[in-house]
């Protein structure tokens, strides 16, 4: 069987035999959702040791037919990018059913078979080398994230759910009409065949036809990212979930958005997202210090680490929008460190909430004195998160600015002002929450780290680590696939670059 | 053409569902004063074994295709097609019927005669080629849904439901009556291939004539199918029937009407397309509208799902509004889906509303996933497929629809009906909010036990609905082969 589709299979059975399992029993759903992710983990790692980094292409491809008429095929297949992004996937699913396990009592069967669904649906949203299929994944996935925050969240869970629901659906619902525009006019829903109908000029839009279907397309992407000012859904949806629910949708969730920009929109819009590129950057940058900013004043742990995400996001679609090698790859990078590092942000939040059961920052101070252990990790990712050299975000970020540089120096400048607004609220509220005067109910209810906690922070702090100090383990692959969108974005920019927007310099300097 | 058309044996065998829906109907009308009152299940178990006999009937009558007595009936494909679908739905409101009749103390034999009969004249109306036998088999079905309606005749809201429905639909069918009358007068014929004959060739009828009979079955026809701006009775028919019926009638009357449309507008009008496509369009545009909007407003879950019907409709009118074939086969698939999501999410209410239908708020589903897992489990399915989730028939059909529309080159109209879906969203999710995330009320947990007969009538649509969605390839190529209407 390939390997692939076992790691798209697995979930998928793993959910099946969930449903079935006795509801009398939470400890046999805890039990099988473990193991089931771990299998799955494990078959994505093998994934990653016969992956073929020399190679730029697709690998591992399943191609059967699904529907005969119009054509629908099953095709999968990774690249150098959503290898990664699956491996992100199947390693935080396991660390979700970890410390998921005091804290989920009621209905734990449903809780385990929909985190199991939802792993599945986002391993196809990365795999799906078919629009169709990509879209039917992209939608399904939808489904367990709204029940995740919806039964299991906090107080206004039910507006959350809705929202993140009604907000994803509002932005499909156009790309799909992009979809099958796409397909009456190339006969194909193969993404390679439209690219390649694309490129050979067999199939060519008008700059007004494109630029539709690229704001199709981009909407779609920049709601789930989420890209201001459409990020409203996410500081409600992050803050209402159950820890796994803002975990998973932190870590993996928001980059179908990012993933989608870099797979989707660019190649196959290349000229309209170019002239695009400027308002989205803009965009991308106010969401960068807006997020900054508001994160700055929250005085709740789990909101302000929301918001920072709308500030890192704010940088992987600077870097993809710089059109430069170095912005893409730091773009990429800075997904997967974003999934790492606030996902354990996340976890360790969440087990803070489990003994304090509060997440105001003023609730908590002195928690260094209770509970060293949990304070030096805590300590790590928050340094983590704001950029510190041999730890994972300095490198993408990094490379992101250094990319953005290269296509406009003016946006560098404005996007490094966010690296320092992180460095300070991550700082302050580290300041407020582990410092200070050590409060009784803090020292009565903040055990440090046991066992099974252990067994989720180590993990994603020898992550941290690797990426921070070798990332070229992670960046030669990735190098080849952003290559490759390079070169399948300016091919057709040169074509029809020429009429509107001459292009920048730099940028071809840096190519 | 056979010499002696009455009595072609061929003939009798593509009239035979025909035959055995009204012989059990009327067999049931002679059964009923014989047999004891209180020997309910046999009226509707016979009603069953009628309806899948004529569901062989039908299977088999397509082995022999081709028109029948003179060329007012035709056996194709599309007639078959709607005349399974139409059977399908006879079945899946009696199967949750049984525990219905019983638990609102009401009379069986008349019901299931009455349903039968209806389901008759659908079927007629499926197979039709000829005006007045069109004519006929929607007064078979229009007459005999209105006694449905009001079926519960204690019932006040019923009452309304069934004079208003009565009224209207008579006023609809008049409308229709006239633009026969009018075809008749311009063309001689009722015939609709020799009416497309004569309207598209030499020396056609001023065109103005032919435009106004068409207007007019426009309106009667869009009046049977509940699209805008002739929806206006739907909410309080849908509310105040007996919901088995609300369920029959948003699935079952609804498919053989768009089955007539279809076969009125894409053979005799489709050479004068471009004059109605306009109606089609707005009417299509404003069902949509209207049906979600005012759907996010109510509390009944009957009203509800009453205005997400006009919804649906307007969906379906979008793929008649493409007129083309690939239009026509969207139509009939998502009818067919159309039919298991919404049938199956009444059957639920139906199941939950009690005694003298009293918990029909959305309130009233609260905390149902916590008491009965498998019923919310069901109703999950439905909605979501209403919604338009992938791996649901309600995602296929809608693609199909957008899909035809976008090759007939309706953007506007596909990005709109689009967004429309996304508003419908909210209202479906409100009942999966109030099954999921609700502490138990009342209603849930006061449901009596699921009989067999009621498990089925959720199980088969709940099967349907999903293997539209994913193995949709063999019921869209059977439509795509039947959706060339002309002959």
């Amino acid at each position: 069987m390939n390997l692939l589709l076992l790691v798209l299979v697995l979930p998928a059975a793993g959910f099946l035999i969930a449903l079935a399992l006795p509801r009398s029993s939470p400890a046999s759903s805890r039990y099988w959702a473990l193991g089931i992710s771990l299998v799955t983990f494990i078959a994505s790692l093998a994934l990653i040791g016969w992956f073929d980094r020399s190679l730029a292409g697709d690998q591992f491809t399943v191609d059967r037919l699904w529907i005969s008429s119009p054509e629908i095929r099953f095709h999968i297949a990774a690249d150098g990018v959503s290898v990664w992004l699956v491996l992100l996937s199947t390693f935080l699913t396991p660390i979700c059913v970890l410390i998921s396990w005091n804290s989920i009592q009621n209905r734990a069967k449903e809780f385990y078979a929909f985190l199991l669904l939802l792993e599945c649906g986002l391993v196809g949203v990365f795999l799906a080398q078919d629009l169709f299929l990509f879209y039917v994944f992209w939608e399904v996935s939808l489904v367990p994230m709204y029940f995740l925050i919806g039964i299991w969240g906090h107080e206004r869970r039910i507006y959350a759910a809705v929202k993140f629901f009604l907000y994803t659906m509002a932005g499909s619902v156009l790309m799909l009409a992009a979809i099958i525009y796409l397909y009456n006019r190339a006969g194909t829903f193969g993404y390679a065949a439209i690219l390649d109908q694309l490129s050979s000029g067999r199939l060519a839009f008008t700059p007004y036809e494109q630029m539709l279907l690229f704001l199709a397309f981009f909407v779609a992407f920049a709601i789930k990212v989420p890209l201001f000012p459409l990020h409203t859904w996410l500081p409600d949806a992050h803050v209402e979930a159950p820890t796994a629910g803002s975990v998973m949708l932190a870590s993996v969730m928001l980059k179908m958005g990012t993933f989608g920009i870099l797979h989707y929109a660019l190649p196959l819009f290349p000229s309209a997202a170019r002239r695009c590129a400027p308002w989205i950057a803009v965009l991308a940058i106010i969401g960068i210090i807006y997020g900054a900013l508001v994160a700055m004043v929250q005085p709740n742990m789990k909101k302000l680490v929301a918001y920072s995400s709308v500030s890192h996001l704010g940088f992987v679609v600077l870097g993809i929008f710089s059109f430069t090698q170095l912005g893409l790859d730091g773009a990429v990078y800075q997904m997967l460190n974003h999934g790492i590092t606030t996902g354990a942000l996340f976890v360790l939040v969440g087990l803070m909430y489990e003994r304090r059961h509060s997440l105001a920052i003023e609730d908590y101070g002195g928690v260094a004195t209770a509970a060293p252990w949990l304070s030096t990790v805590f300590l790590i990712t928050t340094l983590a998160s704001i950029g510190l050299p041999l730890l994972n975000n300095f490198v993408g970020e990094f490379l992101v600015l250094q990319g953005t540089a290269l296509a406009n120096f003016k946006w560098a400048i404005w996007a490094a002002l966010g690296v320092i607004l992180s460095a300070c609220y991550m700082l302050w509220m580290y300041q407020r929450v582990f410092y200070g005067e050590l409060k009784e109910a803090v020292r009565s209810h903040l055990p440090d780290l046991n066992l099974r906690e252990w067994a989720v922070v180590v993990p994603l702090i020898a992550m941290m680590v690797w990426m921070g100090v070798y990332s070229k383990s992670f960046l030669d692959p990735v190098g080849k696939t952003t290559a490759r969108v390079l070169e399948q974005t300016q091919v057709h920019v040169g074509e029809r670059v020429d009429l509107r927007m001459p292009l920048r310099t730099e940028v071809s300097r840096a190519r | 053409m056979p010499a002696s058309p009455l009595f072609n044996p061929a003939d009798l065998i593509r009239f035979l569902p025909e035959i055995i829906l009204t012989a059990m109907g009327t067999l049931i009308m002679v059964l009923d004063p014989l047999l004891d009152r209180r020997e309910s299940k046999v009226y509707g178990t016979l009603s069953l074994a009628a309806l899948a006999a004529a569901i062989v009937a039908a299977a088999y009558a397509y082995s022999w295709p081709g028109p029948a007595f003179g060329g007012m009936l035709i056996v194709d494909g599309f007639a078959t097609f709607f005349r399974v679908l139409v059977l399908g739905v006879g079945i899946l409101t009696i199967l949750p019927s049984f525990s219905f009749l019983k638990r609102q103390q009401a009379e069986t034999s008349e019901f299931h005669a009455l349903l039968l009969f209806s389901i008759a004249g659908q079927s007629i109306m499926a197979a039709a080629n000829d005006l007045i036998i069109i004519f006929i088999g929607l007064e078979i079905s229009s007459i005999a849904s209105y006694i449905l309606a009001g079926y519960l005749r204690d019932d006040k809201r019923a009452n309304e439901a069934a004079l208003k429905y009565f009224l209207l639909g008579s006023f609809a069918t008049g409308f229709f009556l006239y633009g026969v009358a009018l075809i008749y007068g311009e063309t001689g014929s009722i015939n609709l291939s020799v009416v497309r004959g004569v309207v598209a060739g030499p020396g056609a009828p001023w065109p103005v004539m032919v435009g106004l009979a068409a207007s007019l079955m426009f309106v009667g026809l869009a009046f049977k199918v509940s699209a805008s701006p002739f929806q206006i009775w739907a909410p309080d028919v849908y509310q105040g029937a007996p919901t088995p019926v609300s369920a029959f009638l948003s699935a079952g009357p609804k498919a053989a009407a768009f089955a007539i449309f279809l076969r009125i507008f894409m053979t005799a009008f489709a050479p004068i397309g471009d004059a109605w496509a306009p109606l089609v369009w707005a009417s299509a545009l404003l069902s949509m509208t209207i049906g979600n909007f005012a759907a996010l407003l109510q509390t009944n879950v009957k009203r509800m799902l009453a205005y997400s019907s006009i919804a649906h409709a307007g969906y379906v009118m979008v793929a008649l509004a493409a007129r083309s074939e690939i239009g026509t086969a969207a139509v009939m698939f998502y009818l067919a889906a159309y039919a298991c999501m919404n049938v199956g999410a009444f059957a639920v209410v139906s199941y939950l509303s009690g005694k003298e239908e009293r918990y029909q708020s959305i309130d009233d589903f609260a905390g149902l996933a916590q008491k009965q897992p498998f019923i919310a489990a069901m109703l999950s399915i439905f909605l979501l497929s209403l919604i338009g989730v992938p791996l649901t028939g309600g995602f296929f059909g809608k693609f199909y629809i957008f899909k035809a529309a976008l090759e007939s080159h309706l953007v506007w109209l596909t990005v709109l009906g689009l967004l429309n879906s996304a508003v419908a969203a909210y209202y479906y999710l409100r009942l999966l909010v109030m099954m999921y995330f609700r502490e138990p009320g009342d209603a849930a947990s006061s449901a009596e036990p699921l009989t067999p007969a009621f498990s089925a009538a959720l199980i088969l649509p709940a099967i349907g609905t999903l293997f539209l969605g994913i193995f949709p390839g063999w019921v869209l190529d059977f439509a795509g082969r039947s959706a060339s209407l002309v002959k």
